[in-house]
């Protein structure tokens, strides 16, 4: 390989390590501050694609329609949480993951009534719609730049509010102990509510601002549910700084595995994973 | 419902008098004049080798308190390993092939045990759906391994000894594979309950109730923790070897985190930590995903609906139903009975 | 009554109310002169599309014949397949012993069929392979009562070779999933496009269902192909193509493909997929009169146009019908049926085909182009092209 194609792959692993981070940004949130495991985290992500497809058939506007499906998805996380995931806090992980994973066979076929099965796609907004020349036959397309920003902006905006507003100080309080933070007057349910929420729409945004490059399609969320799990549990749960970290691993791995060691590339990812553990049951960083 | 608290080691009565008849009922079932016996003893013997695989699963799960969502990775192995020892044109021994299989699906638990056990809650889960994961992969990928399109296992096993050629029991015969799986469904059943009230099954369920209170008492936890994962792999190896030997095709899917999912569904249905609610789950989920199936092209909501509801309303799974019952009517008759 | 008894007789009814549920279904169904199909594919699932379409277009070779099969009334049977291989021969064994089918189309998956395969060949019933294209069902565990009436997976890729050399394109880079049906497809690229004269530079996969391409969209630029080859299909197909066009690719490098790479996606990849060529036994664009004439039918009784996989279930039906006519209804004639069927001409929509002696068919690949939306066929890649049948006893 040699240099200018390593730079590039090097950025193709960035780009989809920092996609991986939007997406775990959100099953990390849930699982430290809740303590919650959701495998329906990418059903979330699957009606966040199908919402931008449907979204910007009605609007026209790419934009717009994640706006909206950002409220809406919002809107959906609390209802579930109020109906059904307040009640599994204190309940058991086995309960939990019982729940979530009736709740996929519920999304997948309710977006198969919704929608139906057929493959579509959502289209790049015209002003992204270019591409960066790399080499003389290879270009870069520009939507895959704003993405990364895109992602870095999520990744910055969610440092600031954990660790620089009273919100994040509420959120960190409720999960380091949720009955002395109530006592101190935090109300606790909203707080849970919001992260909740807030999980929710990280994952249907993820959805959405990848829609134009993945394609929208029955059972998108299931490879992209395993690897946030990947992700996560490098990274350490809870953690956001680790869950960035982790992803970026990921991604660069798997992108260089391809090339380099195909045979194994499936496989490569989990060794990782199996690697952290040995030296760090826990993750990279903790809580 | 809480790990801690899963009283269902011993039942009422009048549910295990229940579950003893549905036993005998089983057994008789072959001899029955029923039309289209022969899918039905197929279908009995598969909802039988599930339920060994929960039960498998109940070890770990409902005594020990670890929730595993990799357990089907030992079961698809064991399988496997029947099917490379099977070679095209002929059968091979029962005797050291079922062995073989489940005591590798038994080393690879370990193993993997190994790097797994060192985690905890939330953790413990996810890794052992990624390590599940990574097996899937290694047979998924390598051709050498099956690839995608899986192992056919030509033959069922031979029963034959050493050098008579004679089988003890014919396996080929659906009959006599429904009575061998029945035996090993009860002897399995019989193993685990017995492990359960021993002294290594008291230190797990003390594990699962407060795993710092067994360790302040200085029990090495781990060793028992990882003593337990390779017993429950070992044993879903001889449910994966049974499901081969029945099925005669073996594929990655095997070793998929759906069939794990599928097995946590199975023990919670029916009620975790009497090895008789893996059984019962078993059955009663086979049986829904036939029903539903039947009813509409859109099952999957009604079992999505199923489960949630089930989560919701019944933690303690159909044997949890039966006990609070069984003890509803004790308590009314006992009440009545005393009355002159 | 003392409560072991009332207990007792509780749980004796719920037994029995039970079981007599699992019983009716044999009870109703045991008298019936009428010809039972049996359809075992994927009604969830990414798959979903297909299983409709190709159970829509064997109803309707069957409704053209006034839905009997050799005078005899037909009853269907349908199980959802999940396109969960585990679980492929519990629900083949459903329909053949539950059910008591007398045929058993399916499926679509490999996997699932490999499940389907082992009990037709235990039980013999009859079965049609609508779509499966994994190889052994017509090679080394070929069998008399399996007849294939879609493709093998390396047959659109054995008419692939000539047209890239033909064309100019004497250096490749192959790319797909690695799995059965990647491998497949491999298979018959690799013999036609070697013995055309061309040149493999690399052969490239990534783990299945793996979409994320760029590592090896950049691999492929730095190689300096004169073509890219390939196989994919479904979700993964339309972000390939969308993907390599984003990278510039499709400027310097023509891409190739087997046609499943543009079945079904072109809505969905758009102006990314416009020049791409692809080798099928079939396209919606195919101009024959045969053709025209099905796609309005189907349109007509179904409000949606049909695709290659409506072909091929309207195939299997036409393949039944041929055998069932031959045998004046009479299915268990088993070897005047086989041998019917095995020796008819299939007057298909994607032209007429016949069946190889190891029950697949052996038929025309067309080269298409895509334009506006459309797979336009601009020739025939090769003509009668039959799987090699390596290891098959019948062949």
């Amino acid at each position: 390989m040699d240099f200018p194609n390593f730079l590039i792959q090097l950025l193709n692993g960035l780009q989809y390590g920092l996609l991986l981070f939007m997406l775990a940004a959100g099953l990390t949130l849930i699982f430290g501050i809740m303590g919650v495991v959701n495998l329906a985290h990418g059903s979330f992500y699957m009606l966040g694609a199908y919402m931008a497809w449907s979204l910007t058939g009605y609007f026209g506007n790419l934009a717009v329609a994640i706006v909206v499906g950002a409220l809406l998805s919002v809107v959906l996380g609390l209802a579930l949480e109020w109906l059904l995931f307040r009640h599994f806090y204190k309940r058991d992980h086995l309960d939990q993951v019982l729940l979530t994973f009736g709740l996929i066979y519920i999304f997948e076929e309710t977006r198969s009534i919704i929608w139906g099965d057929d493959v579509h796609a959502v289209q790049v907004p015209e002003v992204f719609n270019w591409a960066i020349p790399l080499t003389d036959n290879l270009s870069y397309p520009f939507y895959r730049i704003v993405m990364m920003g895109v992602c870095i902006a999520l990744a910055i905006g969610l440092y600031l509010l954990i660790s620089r507003t009273r919100l994040g100080m509420k959120i960190r309080a409720g999960a380091f102990n949720r009955d002395m933070a109530e006592s101190l007057g935090i109300n606790i349910r909203l707080i849970h509510a919001v992260v909740f929420a807030l999980g929710v729409g990280l994952a249907a945004v993820a959805g959405m601002i990848a829609s134009p490059i993945s394609s929208v399609y029955p059972n998108m969320g299931a490879p992209v549910l395993i690897m946030c799990f990947v992700v996560v549990v490098i990274g350490g749960i809870g953690s956001v700084r680790g869950a960035l970290i982790a992803a970026l691993l990921v991604g660069l791995v798997d992108t260089f595995g391809k090339v380099l060691l195909p045979a194994v590339s499936g496989m490569l990812v989990y060794m990782l994973m199996a690697a952290v553990l040995l030296y760090k049951p826990e993750g990279l960083f903790k809580q | 419902m809480s790990a801690a608290s899963s009283h269902l080691e011993q039942l009422p009565r009048s549910l295990q008098v229940v579950l003893g008849t549905a036993l005998l009922a089983l057994a008789v079932f072959p001899l029955l004049p029923v039309e289209g016996r022969s899918f039905y003893l197929t279908m009995l013997t598969q909802m039988m080798i599930f339920a060994i695989f929960a039960m498998s699963l109940d070890l770990l799960q409902g005594v020990t308190g670890l929730v595993s969502l990799g357990h089907a990775a030992f079961f698809g192995l064991a399988g496997y390993f029947l099917a490379f020892l099977t070679p095209d044109s002929a059968a091979v021994s029962l005797w050291w092939t079922l062995p073989v299989a489940a005591l590798g699906a038994g080393a690879a638990a370990f193993v993997i045990g190994l790097f797994v056990i060192r985690t905890h809650g939330i953790y413990f889960i996810m890794v052992t759906m990624a390590f599940a994961q990574m097996v899937f992969f290694l047979f998924f990928d390598n051709k050498a391994l099956g690839g995608s399109d899986g192992i056919y296992v030509y033959f069922k096993p031979s029963t034959a000894l050493w050098g008579s050629g004679t089988e003890l029991f014919d396996l080929e015969n659906r009959t006599v594979f429904f009575y061998f799986t029945l035996a090993l469904l009860v002897l399995v059943y019989a193993f685990l309950r017995r492990l359960l009230f021993s002294p290594f099954g008291r230190v797990l369920a003390g594990i699962r109730v407060n795993e710092h209170r067994m360790r302040a008492m200085g029990f090495s936890t781990f060793g028992y923790k990882l003593a337990a994962f390779t017993l429950a792999g070992t044993l879903a190896g001889v449910a994966g070897y049974l499901w081969a030997a029945q099925t005669g095709y073996v594929n990655p899917e095997l070793m998929g985190f759906h069939m794990s999912a599928h097995a946590i569904m199975m023990v919670i249905l029916g009620g975790m930590g009497n090895f008789a609610g893996a059984i019962v789950g078993a059955f009663a989920f086979e049986y829904l995903i036939h029903l539903f199936k039947d009813m509409t092209k859109h099952w999957q909501l009604l079992m999505g609906g199923f489960i949630v509801l089930l989560v919701i309303f019944a933690p303690r799974g159909l044997l949890g139903l039966g006990k609070a019952l069984g003890e509803q009517m004790a308590k009314r008759f006992s009440g009545r009975g005393s009355q002159p | 009554m003392t409560t072991r008894r009332l207990v007792l007789t509780r749980s004796a009814a719920l037994v029995g109310a039970a079981s007599a549920g699992l019983l009716l279904p044999q009870i109703v169904r045991a008298q019936s002169n009428k010809v039972r199909v049996g359809f075992m594919l994927p009604y969830t699932g990414t798959f979903a599309q297909l299983g409709v379409a190709i159970e829509n277009g064997f109803r309707m070779a069957l409704d053209e014949q006034g839905g009997k099969l050799g005078g005899r009334e037909v009853e269907f049977f349908k199980v959802d397949d999940e396109s969960a291989p585990p679980k492929g021969i519990e629900n083949a064994t459903r329909l053949v012993e539950r059910d008591k089918v007398d045929v058993l189309v399916g499926t679509v998956h490999s996997g699932v069929q490999m499940g389907i395969h082992r009990v037709a060949r235990e039980s013999g019933v009859l079965n049609i392979i609508p779509n499966a294209g994994v190889h052994v069902a017509t090679r080394a565990q070929c069998a008399p009562n399996v007849f294939r009436a879609s493709f093998t997976n390396s047959q659109p890729t054995l008419a692939l070779g000539k047209p890239m050399v033909d064309r100019g394109h004497k250096k490749a880079v192959w790319i797909t999933w690695a799995y059965a049906a990647g491998d497949e497809a491999y298979e018959g690229f690799e013999k036609s496009y070697l013995e055309a004269g061309g040149q493999i530079i690399k052969k490239l996969s990534l783990p299945f269902p793996n979409v994320e391409f760029q590592a090896l969209l950049t691999e492929i630029a730095s190689l300096r192909p004169d073509a890219v080859a390939c196989f994919f299909a479904g979700g993964g197909a339309a972000k390939f193509l969308r993907d390599y066009a984003a990278a510039g690719l499709n400027k310097n490098i023509q891409l190739y493909g087997s046609g499943f790479l543009t079945e079904g996606v072109l809505d969905a990849a758009g102006d990314a997929a416009n020049g791409v060529l692809t080798t099928m036994h079939y396209s919606d664009s195919l101009d024959t009169p045969r053709n025209k004439q099905f796609r309005l039918e189907y349109a007509k009784t179904f409000k949606m146009q049909p695709d290659v996989y409506a072909v091929q279930g309207y195939d299997s039906g036409q393949l039944l019908i041929k055998g069932a006519n031959a045998v004046k209804g009479d299915l268990a004639n088993k070897q005047a049926l086989y041998a019917a069927m095995q020796g008819a001409t299939i007057d298909s929509p994607r032209g007429k085909w016949t069946m190889s002696k190891a029950n697949n068919p052996i038929q025309d690949m067309y080269l298409r182009e895509v334009a506006n939306r459309q797979n336009k066929v601009i020739g025939i890649a090769a003509k009668a092209v039959a799987d090699p049948a390596t290891g098959c006893r019948m062949a």
